[in-house]
């Protein structure tokens, strides 16, 4: 997308919309939950959540974080999956310069707020950077434990056995732990918390993060926090600790070998290779000069260039 | 050799109250005192249905008495087996006061030479010399080696009847209350029973019978007490 | 072993239900280390109330339970704070309830099961927790190689015996028994109260056992006490209270047993 194509829909519609779309009071509501679940890391905070212009599942959870959040002078990234490009997250950039008329960028390093739908970005963020995740199920007791009453309960008390068994029952059946994404984490050692669907390899990187997260749920109506530099540890056993997943090949387009790789079909003869999922990652690595083992077939099949 | 009495009978008394049948009072006997020591055997006397049986349960506390005592002397001190605690009556049963019926009460599933070590298990004994024991004193009752494997349960009437004996003599009890403890056992049998009570009496173990059969009676009895004397009035 | 101290400790027990209904009135008796109490009485005697009193599931109207805690003594159950009457119930406590359903994750591993208590109170290790579950399993005669199999699949008598398992492996002292062998085949409720007899001895367990099955408290208990109305009718020795019922209730209860 065009950054002058944004700008043209941004300025017209404006007036239309208070900033950000959400009414003021509605803001000021989620911004106290917000106070209350950075107050009690990993703690899932209810909240009047608003009827969006989007279906749930579409990212109304973090959409109503983000706008709550959002300065005028603050610059935004939406990624899905880790791309800048994908459907979702063309929307809901394009909502919020249209509703708040806020700079956007595809660039980690220039954004002040960065919405995300299943991934953390590979570049490190700073303290002056703020992270909102689209959680769809915020309970990660909900599959073990069906009475809501009693999962609370469950929560108040840290009675967090029954997560344990969930994590004894894939090494049972699979001979390890075979949760690869939604990893569960205890939150400064006290709360359970579903880290959203991200790939269990971005567990680590919530660990002391420099950057607060937040998470909002719009279907369930759930807000919670990660302040910066928080103690996030992934569940595990002691004879099977926790591993990120890791890759024999590297990103065929840049060669990265430290990053969360997507597996693409060239064709329909087996051909494949494997891609950075983050999408400004693999360009700036590319820009700096890195090149994949298979940079020229993509470009042969017309994959990868800008 | 005379002792200080092990077991003292007060002023017993039982009577049945039948609400089923509209509140039938059965009086069975009334005012029964006697004691029993160390070495001797009180065998109880009378007709069917004179109480004997009555008062044998009674003092192993699985009859109530509506009044009077039955003494204990059990760890150290005494127990009224007619007011104790259960867990009192359950230690005392445990420890001091051991009960042959004429029926083994089975323990689904237990081998017989399982049931007849149990006791000196409990005590602390090694298994391989509970086991030992156990093995020789089914021996000497005659019970067949190839039945020791087999839980009781589809054994004969003497079988069964042996295998109780051997569960309640394998270890010494203070106390041992017989009903009918030859009744259905053959000639050579008996003896065996006979010679084993007349053992325990002499090693120092109080007994209270009831035996219908007079040789066996007149072989283990120190004294008779003649329950009818005690019937309560009607 | 303390057997002067009561491990449990009913005073006053008495639940009304809302319009006056009464569940069970005046209830009180101690209970001791290693002990193990029946409760019979026909379908609304109370006994069941009076069990989910007992086991902090319902709180009493009046009068006070109390558990001896391992670390405070004698405790009223009641003023113990939830989250502490929760660790007390998973981890001294174990309940078998009538329904396996209620007392096991279905979907979850006979392992996973078993393994469950371990877990709530920190294990953390995978091969340990296995090892001791195969342990519980063994013990309940459950086979080994049913350890990743789901209880769905598992018969009515299998899941009684694992629902035993997952309680004991925290070590309890004391466990309550909801019709333990209800809905069971008569050979299978045979294995089972044999089973729990002599778990029961060999651990040193105290136990309430609620059942109309006079059968079953004659196998496992050491005292009974007879319900009828919501209040105690009869109580003391078990072979005594069943061999010579004093009370009408009870003389009615023990003469309408069938002799077999």
């Amino acid at each position: 997308m065009s950054k002058t194509q944004k700008d043209a829909t941004a300025g017209s519609a404006a007036a239309a919309y208070n900033f950000a779309y959400l009414d003021e009071q509605t803001k000021r509501m989620i911004r106290r939950v917000l106070l209350k679940a950075v107050a009690i890391p990993g703690y899932q905070v209810p909240f009047g959540g608003r009827e969006m212009p989007l279906p749930y599942g579409w990212g109304t959870g973090g959409i109503q974080v983000t706008a709550s959040i959002l300065g005028q002078n603050d610059t935004l990234k939406v990624i899905d999956q880790g791309a800048d490009d994908t459907t979702n997250a063309v929307n809901i950039r394009r909502f919020f310069a249209v509703t708040a008329n806020v700079r956007t960028t595809e660039e980690t390093a220039e954004a002040d707020i960065i919405q995300t739908r299943h991934r953390i970005p590979e570049e490190p963020l700073r303290e002056d950077q703020i992270l909102v995740y689209q959680v769809p199920n915020p309970e990660p007791l909900r599959k073990l434990e069906p009475r809501v009453v009693e999962s609370r309960k469950m929560h108040a008390y840290a009675e967090y056995g029954l997560m344990q068994v969930k994590l004894y029952e894939d090494i049972s059946r699979f001979g390890d732990i075979s949760v690869t994404y939604d990893y569960p984490v205890l939150t400064n050692g006290r709360y359970v918390m579903a880290p959203s669907p991200i790939p269990k390899f971005d567990n680590p990187k919530m660990h002391d993060m420099p950057a607060l997260q937040l998470f909002g749920a719009g279907r369930e109506k759930r807000i919670y926090a990660i302040p910066p530099y928080t103690s996030v540890k992934s569940l595990d056993f002691d004879d099977y600790p926790f591993r990120p997943q890791e890759w024999e090949d590297v990103c065929g387009l840049c060669g990265a070998d430290d990053s969360f790789l997507d597996e693409v079909i060239l064709d329909d003869k087996g051909g494949h290779m494997f891609v950075c999922s983050d999408s400004d990652y693999c360009g700036k690595r590319r820009a700096a000069g890195h090149v994949g083992p298979m940079a020229d077939d993509a470009a042969e099949a017309g994959y990868g260039s800008e | 050799m005379t002792h200080a009495p092990i077991l003292q009978v007060e002023d017993l008394a039982k009577t049945f109250t039948l609400h089923t049948q509209g509140g039938v009072q059965l009086p069975v006997f009334d005012n029964v005192s006697f004691t029993v020591s160390p070495g001797e055997c009180v065998v109880l006397s009378g007709p069917s249905g004179s109480g004997k049986s009555t008062l044998l349960r009674s003092l192993f506390a699985n009859y109530l008495p509506d009044a009077g005592h039955i003494k204990v002397r059990h760890a150290g001190g005494w127990v009224d087996m007619v007011t104790a605690e259960p867990r009192e009556i359950l230690a005392v049963r445990r420890e001091t006061m051991g009960y042959v019926s004429q029926f083994l009460r089975v323990i689904p599933r237990v081998p017989t030479l399982e049931i007849v070590a149990e006791p000196l298990l409990a005590q602390g004994v090694t298994r391989d010399e509970a086991e030992a024991r156990a093995r020789a004193l089914l021996a000497r009752l005659a019970l067949p080696e190839r039945l020791w494997s087999v839980p009781p349960a589809t054994f004969s009437g003497g079988e069964q009847q042996r295998v109780n004996i051997a569960r309640s003599f394998i270890r010494a009890f203070p106390i041992l209350l017989l009903d009918e403890p030859t009744a259905s056992l053959d000639q050579a049998n008996r003896e065996t029973v006979v010679a084993l009570i007349i053992e325990a009496r002499e090693a120092g173990t109080a007994i209270v019978a009831i035996c219908h059969d007079a040789p066996v009676r007149d072989a283990i009895a120190t004294s008779l007490f003649d329950v009818t004397e005690f019937a309560a009035a009607a | 072993m303390g057997v002067s101290e009561p491990l449990l400790t009913a005073d006053g027990v008495t639940k009304l239900y809302p319009g006056g209904r009464v569940g069970c009135r005046d209830v009180s008796f101690n209970l001791y280390p290693g002990e193990v109490l029946g409760i019979v009485g026909e379908s609304g005697s109370g006994k069941s109330t009076l069990l989910n009193c007992l086991s902090a599931k319902m709180e009493p109207t009046a009068g006070s339970i109390s558990f001896n805690t391992r670390t405070s003594g004698l405790t009223d159950i009641f003023q113990l704070s939830e989250p502490e009457r929760r660790l007390l119930m998973r981890t001294d406590w174990g309940i078998v309830h009538q329904n396996p359903r209620d007392g096991l994750r279905m979907g979850v591993s006979a392992g996973g099961n078993v393994g469950e208590r371990l877990m709530a109170i920190g294990a953390r290790h995978y091969g340990n927790i296995r090892q001791e579950a195969l342990d519980w399993l063994t013990r309940v005669e459950i086979a080994e190689d049913r350890i990743d199999d789901r209880p769905r699949d598992f018969s009515g008598g299998m899941q009684q015996r694992l629902q035993i398992a997952r309680i004991l492996v925290s070590n309890p002292r004391l466990v309550f028994m909801d019709e333990p062998t209800g809905g069971l085949d008569v050979s299978v409720q045979a294995r089972l109260l044999d089973l729990l007899r002599g778990l029961v001895r060999s651990l040193g367990l105290a136990a309430v056992v609620v059942t109309h099955d006079l059968a079953v408290v004659r196998l496992l208990a050491d005292r009974l006490m007879v319900m009828k109305d919501g209040e105690v009718v009869e109580s003391g020795l078990t072979d005594q209270v069943l061999d010579d019922p004093h009370h009408p209730y009870t003389q009615l209860l023990v003469s309408a047993v069938l002799q077999v």
